[in-house]
């Protein structure tokens, strides 16, 4: 697929105007932004080139490890991400091991499922799907699981009468943190049901942009878009299932108490 | 009967403890004490809420050798501050029928049960807590301040039902901050301070 406009240099500069007028706007109207603004748009200018460059050199090495390091390299990251989002944080570093976990085992069954049964490039861990598409249901994930592990763990501490009251009263402790349990990975699955609802109407989903503007007939941009949006579900749920779980198991023991001694003291 | 209906040796936790007692069936042990001397940590630790070391028999049954929800529905807590899961109040209650029964001997009223418990007040939430547990006919009670938000009135029937509660044989381990209802319902006393029990010698009169 060539792109039918190739942009040059001097096309990115003209955008670029755009920044400068900001800036000015922010001088302007006293924002106080222009350096925020500055920084973040040489950010993000300099993080993009250098992703150019790394993808560049992983495809022309076609290597199934070095794709493999890349992957779990954005897995680790977005593990981290997860982890330290919640208020709250599980003892011994446990949000990033149920974050790391849920993620990986998340976004590593959706991908594989993915590139093995719809796409199909070949090989099927050809680096020019496998890392996009890593990287478009690593960022659902990460949502998910974090809106979620962040629920379950605010919510086990503010609910903690109600849950120990049907602990009291001889419940299991899956009995116990049922309904919050629930709560969570509902919380979690919103965003990506929300976006569903609203694909096409409210909004038109980056990758089919992306992929009209370089040249693709839309039906065959909305295909894609189809696809992804339900990889995208199921990672989401499988994330947002699998860090609640995760989590709430260190927080209850085989003698179904509620382990709140296994949050780390703020 | 040679075993106690509740027996403690050695029951510790990091903070309080160890714990060594017996409890007689229809006996009731109240247990005053500053707070944060530990009480509520004890009866924690004797429902198994927390982790600790040390064992504990029920009617010479051992705890370890029955899975906890067991040994909670039968060694029952009863905190002073009471949790709800539901909006309903008697979403909470899995027999309504017996439970306006003893609601009412309780003092409460009957419409109670039929409200949304952000509606109740906290001596309705105490006396409903306790009537959620008694329903399930406990042999040993452990209870956190059973009658702390309560008036005069609304006490004495809350005590009543304990009373007839320890005639039926029940155990009961009571924290209070009163010693009058000490003198009521215990059997004996004991005082906790620095998580250790000690006996009181209750003096004459």
């Amino acid at each position: 697929m060539t792109p039918t406009i190739v942009l040059a240099p001097g096309d990115l500069a003209i955008a670029a105007f755009l920044i400068v007028l900001d800036a000015v706007l922010s001088v302007v109207l006293r924002l106080r932004l222009h350096w925020q603004l500055g920084v973040a748009a040489a950010r993000m200018v300099a993080q993009l080139l250098l992703i150019g460059v790394v993808l560049r050199a992983v495809f022309a090495l076609a290597s199934p490890w070095v794709t493999l390091l890349l992957v779990l390299l954005m897995v680790g990251v977005a593990g981290r991400e997860v982890g330290a989002r919640p208020e709250q944080r599980l003892i011994r570093l446990g949000n990033f091991a149920v974050g790391g976990i849920a993620v990986a085992f998340a976004t590593g069954l959706t991908s594989v499922l993915a590139l093995t049964t719809a796409l199909r490039p070949d090989p099927w861990f050809d680096a020019h799907y496998a890392i996009p598409l890593v990287g478009i249901v690593l960022g659902n994930v990460l949502n998910a699981a974090s809106l979620s592990l962040d629920a379950l763990l605010g919510g086990v501490v503010r609910e903690r009468a109600a849950i120990e009251a049907r602990l009291c009263l001889g419940a299991t402790s899956r009995q116990a943190m049922a309904g919050l349990v629930r709560a969570a990975i509902r919380r979690g699955m919103l965003p990506v049901i929300n976006q569903m609802s609203a694909a096409g109407l409210v909004t038109l989903p980056g990758i089919m942009t992306g992929q009209i503007l370089a040249g693709i007939d839309p039906m065959e941009a909305v295909k894609y878009q189809i696809l992804l949006m339900f990889l995208l579900s199921g990672g989401a749920g499988l994330a947002a299932a699998g860090v609640v779980f995760l989590a709430a198991r260190r927080l209850t023991d085989p003698r179904h108490r509620l382990r709140l001694d296994r949050l780390a003291a703020k | 009967m040679s075993e106690p209906r509740l027996r403690l040796e050695g029951l510790r936790s990091r903070l309080v403890g160890p714990f060594s007692l017996a409890a007689g069936a229809g006996e009731c042990i109240a247990i005053t004490g500053a707070s944060g001397s530990g009480k509520s940590l004890f009866l924690r630790l004797v429902a198994d809420l927390d982790p600790g070391e040390g064992r504990a028999w029920l009617d010479g049954q051992p705890r370890e050798a029955m899975p906890a929800p067991a040994w909670r529905r039968q060694v029952a807590y009863v905190p002073a501050e009471s949790g709800w899961w539901g909006e309903t109040v008697a979403e909470h209650f899995p027999d309504l029928p017996a439970a306006r029964a003893l609601a009412a001997r309780l003092g409460l009223k009957a419409e109670v049960l039929d409200g949304a418990v952000l509606r109740l007040s906290t001596g309705e939430r105490q006396r409903l807590a306790l009537a959620r547990t008694l329903l399930g006919a406990p042999p040993v009670l452990l209870l956190d301040e059973p009658t702390g938000a309560l008036d005069g009135a609304a006490e004495q029937m809350v005590e009543a039902v304990l009373r007839e509660r320890l005639a039926a044989g029940t155990a009961m381990l009571l924290v209070t901050h009163d010693p009058a209802q000490a003198t009521r319902l215990g059997g004996r006393h004991m005082v906790m301070a620095a998580g250790r029990l000690a006996p009181v010698e209750d003096p004459p009169g």
